[in-house]
């Protein structure tokens, strides 16, 4: 049976580590590669570098930090932001990326997803989404919406026909960052989670709102998530992989302990 | 010295970054030639078993890793390494190298939450003692993205096993062979501890 994983985000800006608040102001919180070899130490099952560097042409910086991950961190992790071409995806995957991860490029252009796919294969394409709940409509029955930057830019497309999209398309792994629960430290969008779950037939990932080890327990059981996302959680020291790692294998959730 | 076999199956600089992490040597080479002499092999592979076998053949390398094998040298297998190792793939029914008699299966699930591939931990139960998993704690676990698996003929040629939906071969091996279905390059310590009793062994299994 496969463990259930755990992957820490680092949100990297100008080639430092970068805590977002509500996606506009950053602070600058440390050392990306320091961090991420830090979390492997700890037993973290996975990494997102994930670049929000501003200015496209400081992007080269990223693909350094991706390369000092890869010579120090012996699992996988996915590089994610700014990724609008397969050549791209091909500059992160060679600086030792196991994966690439994509969100609004691949909504502005889903043939992306598909030509990752082939160059890469579907088990290196991520695909990413930020959802909002919103009354159900016609052009979004579930009453989940996909949203881009930041949820400032709505699509008008439904969350689940964009998830079973994506996957036909040749994503290997979704990302469901809920933008309603998002920094709120109260628990993932289990619904949601679940929904897009029982939709697809690959590995869904949960993001957003997980402020103690009960909420990964949730979402992990009832939101049918394969893997849970933290990033504050642990960047702040208010939990340690291990402790989250302890709990949900006391609560009868199979993780990878080290 | 290790030299690892490039046939255009995916990243593998990986496994380059992790044995020098670990202080050993390696070279990534397409020669066939520099292969029959090579004094130990890594064989890796993301990807089909249909196109590996086409540039393997292409390039002459499926020769030179029959001469490799039959003449002693050690060679580890990863991943798709584990399963054209085999005598054929059900994908696309593919012809492989044959250095072990067996093909390797698709996984075929009837449960919906069992999903294609299988990607991420999962811990495999060593079955036989060998050299190269020396070291491993119970219940371990390792890096698996597949979603075929080698099926020696031979029982006694699997080493470890790994469940998922039910039992299947995770390490395979004869003599100087010995193939992993995971990616010991990216399964933390406990792989990199596979990758550094690979460059300690002498070649001599079961």
């Amino acid at each position: 049976m496969l463990s259930k994983r755990i992957i820490a985000c680092l949100d990297v800006r100008d080639g430092r580590l970068a805590k977002s608040i509500k996606f506009v102001e950053t602070k600058d919180i440390g050392d990306p590669v320091e961090t991420a070899h830090r979390y492997y130490e700890a037993g973290i099952d996975e990494l997102v570098l994930y670049d929000i560097t501003a200015s496209s042409d400081r992007r080269d910086i990223m693909l350094d930090v991706v390369a000092a991950v890869a010579a120090q961190v012996f699992i996988p992790f996915s590089v994610g932001g700014g990724l609008r071409t397969v050549e791209d995806c091909a500059k992160v995957l060679l600086a030792g990326a196991e994966k690439i991860n994509v969100n609004t490029a691949a909504v502005q252009n889903p043939q992306l997803i598909a030509d990752a796919s082939r160059a890469f294969g579907a088990q290196c394409v991520v695909l990413s989404m930020d959802v909002l709940s919103v009354p159900p409509a016609s052009g979004t029955p579930s009453g989940y919406e996909i949203v881009t930057h930041g949820g400032r830019t709505r699509t008008g497309l439904d969350a689940l026909a964009w998830a079973r999209h994506g996957e036909d398309l040749g994503a290997g792994e979704l990302v469901i960052n809920s933008i309603d629960t998002d920094g709120t430290r109260e628990g993932y969008a289990i619904n949601l989670t679940r929904k897009i779950a029982e939709t697809v037939r690959i590995p869904v990932v949960a993001s957003g709102g997980g402020g103690e080890a009960e909420h990964l327990r949730q979402v992990l059981t009832d939101g049918k998530a394969d893997a849970a996302l933290v990033a504050s959680l642990l960047h702040y020291g208010i939990t340690t992989v291990a402790a989250l790692k302890q709990y949900l294998d006391q609560n009868g959730v199979k993780v990878r302990i080290t | 010295m290790i030299h690892i076999v490039d046939y255009k199956a995916g990243n593998i600089t990986s496994v380059q970054r992790a044995l020098s992490h670990l202080g050993v040597e390696s070279v990534i080479t397409p020669d066939p030639d520099i292969l029959r002499r090579a004094e130990k092999v890594i064989f890796p592979g993301v990807g089909q078993a249909a196109s590996a076998m086409e540039v393997l053949h292409a390039r002459g390398l499926d020769a030179a890793l029959r001469e490799a094998y039959a003449r002693g040298t050690p060679i580890l297998g990863i991943c798709l390494g584990s399963q054209i190792v085999l005598e054929h793939s059900e994908e696309g029914d593919t012809a492989c190298l044959g250095l072990l008699p067996g093909m390797s299966k698709r996984f075929v699930f009837s449960d919906p939450s069992l999903k294609i591939p299988h990607m991420g931990w999962n811990r495999i139960k060593i079955i036989r003692e060998h050299p190269v998993l020396q070291g491993a704690a119970a219940d371990e676990e390792f890096y698996f993205v597949h979603s075929f698996y080698p099926r020696p003929e031979d029982p006694e040629c699997v080493m470890a096993e790994c469940e998922y939906g039910s039992p299947f071969p995770a390490v395979i091996g004869r003599a100087n062979l010995i193939a992993a279905q995971f990616h010991p390059e990216k399964s933390g310590p406990a792989g990199l501890r596979i990758l550094r009793n690979f460059a300690a062994w002498n070649g001599s299994g079961r």
